[in-house]
């Protein structure tokens, strides 16, 4: 247990649970827009951020968030002006972003070694004053995801109802654009920019599985993200005495097993829900048409799904709706 | 909810022009919807019809014209919340679930102030809506789990929800099954009994053929006709089939618009001493 002493160790899961805090509350943003691979694409944009910074000497981190915001509105303007999809916009920007990083990491003359601790996260190293940058802009994402919440859900939900409700559509869309390229940043020293869409889109995939409202899902996909997230780095750091275990892969992979986990459960749940729908009411039967022979007696307890059907009960199994009527059962 | 002076229409469209990527799709229309009105703009596919809507709400820009909304220029106008919007949609569903109270609930944004909770009007004024929908026993599923029918009710709530006095639906029915058209037009008659102004966009009426009492047909972006209710079959009249004998429709003259057949019961909320 004495793993938990170290001061990296302590720093680290600071970071880790403040990333898995935020990253999810935008990546629901990023989903329910049918934007997933938004955080990757801004990731990839971010690598040449990091590599401009590690060619003029100043801090990786804050060119990062400069470079990936500029990316994150470029993609905002190609979605709106240049006639593509969002999905084709992406697509730009992952070429761009990386071919850009590795070109100006070779004219530095950098190791890839070094950019590699930025592409795949290296927690671990941290210091104080990373972890309080880390902590100050995961808070911001937290506070206006959360705050602006009825807001940045109308615009996602359908932009055309949100502009003639007078709402400012393209200043919500490019705020969702910049608070994703910020917890890119900030998700950076945890996964890595090449990992950080799965922190971004896994919990929310995960927790929509099991829930109906939008409210339940931003929040379940906050919690899962912060498990996965301190949960693997815990695991990545006892197993790291036996072997060489990389925090950032090991909490990708710990929330693609939640996912893994939940979605037999969330078919389980979908399937259930359906059979046992009340059918609609009955508006004019369409006939009478009596079950064959039908030795079974339905009642409370026979096994089968009662289902309401109008003013009385079906009894659904193998494919058959039954309702009792007088001594048989018609179909119904 | 109609206690304004009645002499400011809703809308008012003076020769308004939209031109979608150099091509007019709209030309010189004039349209003046009173208080009260329920109008059903109607055509064929391409006749303009939905742009007219788009180009009423402010998302399409005019080419050339001027629109007026509530006798402010829309450049102008910044009373949304008596407006409401049910644009033209296969479902309401997202890549997120989401409750049919909360789709409801983003139509009361109008009434919101940033970073405030709903307060109780607000919370009562989304109960009604998804009442008058009658969604009551819905209204904590999934809006992906509803029927398409079912869906465009919502969507009618949540325009509902802000308690507007001006109403743009853009194709409510089109792809709903008869049963929900009926429950459609009851939400709308209940609406036009409260006094508010209505302006429907439609293929065919159905079961809201009896709320009409004005019908706008467009062709080729061009108003053919204005006037009391047409049924459906007369919309697609050869009269109306020809664009380029009828070029201008040269009777803008208001009307007298009296009540629909359906409603004889009902006083005729706009001028009916």
């Amino acid at each position: 247990m004495d793993l938990f002493t170290y001061g990296f160790m302590q720093r680290a899961l600071i970071a880790a649970a403040v990333t898995g805090l935020a990253a999810p509350a935008v990546g629901t943003y990023l989903v329910q827009r049918r934007l997933a691979l938004m955080g990757d694409g801004i990731g990839h944009v971010a690598v040449t951020g990091v590599a401009l910074g590690l060619l003029t000497g100043t801090s990786p981190t804050w060119t990062a968030v400069v470079v990936a915001v500029l990316g994150a509105g470029l993609i905002e303007l190609i979605r709106e002006r240049g006639h593509a999809n969002g999905d084709v916009a992406l697509a730009l920007l992952f070429y761009g972003g990386l071919a850009g990083g590795v070109l100006l990491t070779g004219i530095g003359g950098q190791s890839v070694a070094l950019l590699q601790s930025y592409l795949f996260g290296s927690i671990t190293t941290v210091s104080i004053s990373d972890v309080l940058v880390t902590m100050a802009l995961a808070a911001v994402v937290v506070v206006v995801c959360v705050g602006l919440a009825p807001q940045l859900f109308a615009v996602a939900q359908d932009q055309e109802f949100a502009r003639v409700a007078g709402l400012r559509v393209r200043g919500y869309n490019l705020l969702v654009a910049v608070l994703a390229a910020v917890s890119v940043t900030v998700a950076m020293r945890t996964v890595g920019l090449l990992l950080v869409s799965a922190l971004m889109v896994v919990p929310v995939a995960t927790a929509q599985q099991l829930t109906r409202s939008f409210r339940t899902t931003l929040a379940a996909a906050m919690v899962l993200g912060t498990l996965a997230s301190v949960g693997g780095l815990v695991i990545a750091g006892f197993a790291s005495y036996h072997a060489r275990v990389a925090p950032g892969p090991t909490i990708v992979l710990l929330s693609l097993a939640g996912f893994a986990v939940t979605w037999p459960v969330g078919v389980w749940l979908r399937r259930r829900q359906r059979i046992r729908a009340p059918f609609p009411g009955v508006i004019q039967p369409v006939g009478h048409e009596p079950a064959d022979t039908h030795p079974h007696q339905h009642g409370k307890d026979c096994g089968h799904v009662a289902v309401p059907h109008g003013d009385h009960l079906d009894y659904v199994h193998d494919g058959h709706r039954h309702a009792e009527h007088g001594a048989h059962y018609d179909e119904h | 909810m109609s206690g304004q002076a009645s002499d400011v229409p809703p809308v008012r469209l003076t020769s308004g022009t939209v031109a979608i990527g150099g091509r007019p799709v709209l030309r010189g229309v004039d349209l003046e919807v009173c208080s009260g009105d329920f109008l059903a703009l109607m055509g064929a596919n391409g006749s303009g019809k939905s742009t007219l809507v788009r180009a009423l709400t402010g998302l399409l820009p005019l080419t050339a014209g001027r629109i007026d909304l509530f006798g402010t220029p829309i450049e102008e106008f910044h009373e949304w919340r008596r407006i409401g919007f049910v644009p033209q949609r296969v479902g309401a569903a997202s890549g997120v679930p989401a409750s049919v109270w909360e789709v409801v609930a983003s139509g009361r944004l109008t009434h919101r102030r940033l970073f405030r909770p709903l307060s109780k009007r607000d919370r009562a004024a989304i109960d009604e809506a998804i009442a008058v929908v009658g969604l009551t026993d819905l209204a904590s599923d999934g809006v992906s789990q509803l029927s398409g029918g079912q869906q465009q009710r919502v969507l009618i709530a949540r325009a509902l929800a802000g308690e507007p006095e001006l109403f743009f639906l853009d194709e409510p029915t089109a792809g709903v099954d008869l049963a929900n058209q009926i429950t459609l037009a009851s939400s709308l008659e209940q609406l036009k009994a409260r006094g508010a102004t209505i302006v429907l966009v439609a293929h065919e009426l159905g079961p809201l053929a009896g709320l009409v009492d004005r019908s706008v047909v467009m062709r080729d972006g061009r108003v053919m006709y204005d006037g009391s209710p047409l049924a459906d079959h007369a919309v697609h009249h050869t009269d109306y089939g020809e664009s380029h004998a009828h070029h201008h429709h040269p009777d803008s003259s208001r009307r007298d618009h009296l009540p629909g057949v359906a409603s004889p019961f009902e006083p005729y909320p706009r001028g009916g001493q």
